[in-house]
């Protein structure tokens, strides 16, 4: 190798600042409006994002609380059924394709390139696009919903229910475009990850060596590949049936309903994991730091996540037992839906060795690990019941499914989360989140949410079906939703401590340093927050954990240009130097081609127009971003790259 | 399932709760048939299992945090961080335990799926004795329910409420021609859906006389939650009772206000939708009436079926059930006094 171009001198502190100002130049976006919607920049996009999603599931949780206080008793008219149908297909729509799936994808946007020690994240153009859109297509939403035309056919739009036939007006429609946005959103998010895992980790960062989140995020990026084309698809034949008159889903002209099921929950059931997979991610990625030692069982919770990844698509019927299955094929998705427990298990076993192994410090973010798994061990366990055909019978669309689901979702994905919110907003900020608000947030989010998910199993016991926007006084399910509402209060007021706690702490929390929590990966390595650039020198990997596994030696990857954007390219396997990649910069083109995106996909619902018009405007868009500029991509070989000692 | 102690007393204070306020008629657990007994039972094998399952995991966690480390299990350096010193031997260890812990888990799932296929098998076979066939179709929001005969004019047609022999098995046929209904009476059995462009069937069997309240399942718009049905099981000869009385064209009122109240039936827009046999009145897109009086509830099992209720859900259907089908009627209070009194004696 030869001598890299940029020497690393005696004199470091002189030297780091020259040489800190030159990235910042070269890295950091322009400044006021202009760099804020040209920015390329996987942090700030990052955490527009993480924002972005989290107003949603406020949002959403606003909608769960109304549906609450409408069952609280009897016969109530808080709600009526047409607003009720609203909120209940809001509440489900917004969670999963607007919080779940989004934050957690973001959450891979902003720390896997600090994760795996690169400057930005693969295609940057394409993020600042997704995010866009993403904001448009959700915003579509809403806006739909004040003008009270937000869809009412519930997350999963049954037809015949959501064809032309039933469902008259707009609101199916905005259903049905606002998956096509979140779809597309969804893909391009995994293709980034995908590209920036694969070919932009630190130097010495074999496969066997990467972070556990990044593998989740690797293997929930294969998911969305594989789960999102089915239900984009579906959606489009719906609109086309909707608004072209063809007739997929339409019985009486050979149309079929069984269709749209299969082809819906071929993507709905990849599409719990592609949110819980991420979720255990976080899990296995936070506990080494609150229990002092490297989890436990390393490989076999990749071979976990991976086999996970497979069985998911493999059980997708068991949410159509009720529709008539032949009992042979229904038996095949009995056995994976109960198989898919042996993963998962295993992912639990290898987090009570590591708890039980270390030395654990009760932080927050470990209360909420610790709630993890209690929570979603019940979760579990229901799961491998209603995997049986006949005890789903009972309690398919009943309340019981609802408890199960929230056990597995909020306790499964959203305390994970809730902890990873404790755990990086320091590298995120720079300041730590309060410890004493973050144990009541811990306390009352765990109460509330055993309040408001346990009664539920017994009234689906008592024959309440989902998705009713009022019950019977002579049912007797009054005094169990009762308590299922107040339950949800509780879970209110956990959620405004933490919003508290966040806007307290964001100004005046404690300064948090590069590493608060002596973690071991590599977003640690850097400040907090990182710089533009990330990492001033690209580091270099010794072991899996990044920081506690390095030799007295701190070794660094040289020779990436300070003058112009680049970054590292390295080999799939080995995480060997590859070559030397050209960075994109910034550019408005993203933000008008989302722009162009939405107004074609919104406007389509109204008129045929849309098509030309809409397309014309994204080929303009597509021209401005595909057009060569003079500081043009090359990519080079490795013989720049040498490692160093700094 | 979480079972602490006081879990366990919130679980039995639920369960004593159903079974003393709840409508007992309506509880997955409190099985009338062998197909929901089955089921049940499938639960109670379940829940043990589920309950100890979680509380070793959560006892594990629990202890796994809160022991005692012993002071060899100390602290090293390693660049800077505190970080506890590789011990092989003790992960060997635990490799061990956890590969016994997966195959339990294994183990134990697959008894779990025997027993279930053992269940799902004995639900699917087709009852051996000779069945009754109904019809059931599935409307926006109420239950239309055929007894087929192989004489057309001894068949007979009602909505919303089921009528069965206890003993005897009941083959249900069900179709849906608007949106995707489902079929439940949990203390019978389990749901299955009535799929647009698909027949399906359900077959159960009620062994103890009573009213079963169902309702619909599956999401199907407005009035989804106002879609109920009563299944009243009775013994054989007061079914074959029922049946015959169900078979008699409707009654011609004796008395003036319920003949007047015919001709007001005849003479306004009900005609346009319901049907009542006897009469001129044959329109299908709405319940038959023909002995709508001889029914316990209105209104899909919103209501009991009384002069007032009759009263004022024909004036304003939509105070009820907001979305149901069913317009308003303006009628004069002596035309709808007298169009009630001919509805109920419709017996």
């Amino acid at each position: 190798m030869t001598a890299p171009p940029v020497a690393v001198g005696d004199s470091v502190p002189v030297d780091d600042r020259a040489e800190r100002e030159q990235m910042t130049r070269v890295w950091e976006r322009k400044p006021g409006l202009w760099g804020w919607l040209t920015t390329t920049n996987h942090k700030e996009i990052g955490k527009r994002y993480i924002t972005t999603a989290f107003i949603f599931f406020l949002l959403g949780g606003i909608e769960a609380a109304m549906m609450r206080a409408q069952l609280s008793r009897p016969e109530n008219s808080f709600l009526g059924p047409d607003k009720y149908n609203q909120i209940f297909t809001m509440h489900g729509s917004t969670m999963m394709f607007l919080f779940a799936v989004p934050i957690m994808e973001s959450l891979g946007l902003y720390f896997v390139p600090l994760m795996v020690g690169t400057r930005n994240v693969a295609f940057p153009r394409l993020n600042a696009f997704g995010y866009w859109l993403f904001l448009i297509g959700g915003s579509f939403l809403y806006v739909q919903f004040f003008l009270n035309t937000g869809p009412d056919v519930g997350w999963f739009a049954y037809v015949p229910l959501s064809g032309p036939a039933f469902s008259p007006g707009k609101r199916a429609d905005t259903w049905a475009q606002t998956i096509t946005f979140t779809e597309i959103v969804a893909i391009v998010g995994a293709i980034e990850l995908i590209v920036t895992i694969f070919k932009q980790r630190a130097v010495g960062m074999s496969l066997n060596r990467i972070p556990i989140f990044v593998w989740a995020m690797l293997v929930t990026a294969f998911m969305i590949m594989f789960a999102m084309p089915a239900v984009a698809t579906a959606s489009m034949y719906l609109a086309l049936d909707r608004l072209v008159g063809t007739h997929f889903f339409n019985p009486s002209e050979g149309g079929d309903v069984l269709l749209w099921q299969h082809m819906f929950w071929f993507f709905g059931h990849p599409e719990v994991y592609i949110i819980f997979l991420p979720a255990t991610g976080l899990v296995s990625t936070m506990l080494p730091a609150f229990t002092r030692r490297p989890v436990f069982g390393y490989p076999a919770m990749v071979l976990a996540l991976v086999s996970v990844a497979f069985m998911a698509f493999g059980l997708w019927v068991h949410h159509m037992f009720a529709t008539g299955i032949p009992q042979l094929a229904a038996s095949f998705f009995t056995a994976t839906s109960t198989m898919i427990a042996i993963p998962s298990g295993v992912q639990i076993f290898c987090w009570l060795a590591t708890i039980w192994s270390g030395r654990p410090r009760f932080a927050t973010p470990l209360l909420f690990i610790m709630g993890f798994i209690v929570l979603f061990v019940i979760g579990g366990v229901t799961g491998v019941m209603i995997a049986s055909v006949p005890f789903d019978l009972q309690v398919h669309d009943t309340f019981f499914i609802v408890a199960h689901f929230h056990y597995v979702l909020m306790g499964g994905a959203v305390f994970p989360l809730f902890g990873a919110f404790y755990y990086w907003f320091p590298k995120v900020t720079g300041r730590m989140l309060s410890e004493r608000l973050g144990k009541w947030n811990f306390w009352l989010f765990f109460i509330g949410m055993n309040l408001t998910f346990f009664p539920m199993h017994w009234l689906g016991f008592y024959g309440m079906p989902r998705r009713v926007y009022t019950y019977l006084a002579s049912t007797g399910w009054g005094p169990l939703n009762l308590l299922a509402s107040i339950g949800a209060l509780v879970i209110a007021s956990s959620v405004i401590i933490f919003l508290v706690n966040v806007l307290v702490s964001v100004r005046d929390g404690a300064i948090a340093g590069d590493n608060p929590w002596d973690a071991d990966t590599l977003e640690w390595a850097t400040s907090s927050p990182p710089p533009p650039y990330n990492f001033l020198h690209l580091p270099v990997v010794q072991g899996r954990s990044a920081l506690w596994d390095e030799g007295d030696e701190h070794q660094v990857a040289v020779g990436t240009s300070t003058e112009r954007r680049e970054v590292l390219l390295t080999t799939t396997l080995d995480a060997q130097p590859d070559s030397r990649e050209s960075h994109p910069h910034d550019s408005i083109w993203p933000f008008a081609m989302a722009l162009a995106i939405g107004v074609l996909f919104i406007t389509a619902i109204f008129t045929a127009l849309a098509l030309p018009i809409g397309g014309a405007l994204a080929l303009v868009a597509f021209a401005g971003w595909a057009w060569p500029s003079s500081e043009d991509v090359k990519t080079e070989s490795d013989e720049k790259i040498s490692l160093e000692g700094a | 399932m979480r079972m602490p102690a006081r879990s366990i007393a919130r679980a039995c204070a639920a369960l004593a709760c159903g079974a003393c306020s709840l409508h007992n008629s309506q509880n997955a657990l409190d099985a009338s048939g062998p197909q929901s007994g089955r089921i049940a039972g499938l639960w109670w094998l379940m829940l043990p299992i589920a309950s100890v399952v979680w509380v070793i995991v959560v006892a594990i966690l629990m202890w796994g945090a809160a022991r005692k480390r012993s002071p060899r299990e100390t602290a090293e350096t390693r660049a800077g961080s505190e970080v506890l010193a590789r011990n092989d031997a003790r992960d060997r260890r635990m490799t061990r335990i956890v590969a016994g812990g997966v195959i339990a888990t294994v183990l134990t799932l697959f008894f779990v799926l025997v027993a279930d296929f053992r269940v799902g098998q004995a639900l699917t076979m087709p009852p051996s004795t000779k069945a009754v066939p109904i019809k059931i179709v599935g409307h926006q929001f109420w239950w239309e329910v055929q007894y087929p005969d192989s004489i057309p004019n001894r068949s007979v047609i009602t909505a919303n409420e089921v009528h069965i022999p206890v003993g005897t098995p009941v083959v249900m046929e069900l179709r849906s021609f608007d949106v995707i209904h489902s079929i439940w009476v949990p203390s019978l059995t389990g749901k299955k859906d009535l799929m647009p462009g698909y027949t399906r069937s359900l077959w159960f069997r009620a062994d103890t006389p009573g009213v079963y309240r169902g309702q619909c399942a599956e999401f199907c718009g407005l009035e989804h939650a106002k879609m109920q049905m009563l299944v009243i099981a009775q013994t054989q000869n007061d079914f074959d009772a029922w049946l015959s009385a169900q078979r008699d064209t409707a009654k011609t009122p004796s008395d003036s206000l319920a003949q007047h109240g015919k001709t007001v039936f005849e003479g306004t827009t009900c005609v346009m939708c319901h049907a009542i046999s006897g009469t001129t009145a044959a329109a299908t897109l709405g319940p038959d009436l023909t002995h709508v009086g001889s029914r316990q509830t209105i209104a899909a099992g919103t209501l009991r079926n009384t002069d007032a209720n009759l009263y004022s859900w024909i004036s304003d259907p939509q105070r009820i059930k907001p979305g149901v089908l069913m317009p308003a009627t303006k009628l004069s209070p002596r035309d709808m006094q007298a169009l009630v009194a001919y509805l109920r004696q419709l017996k």
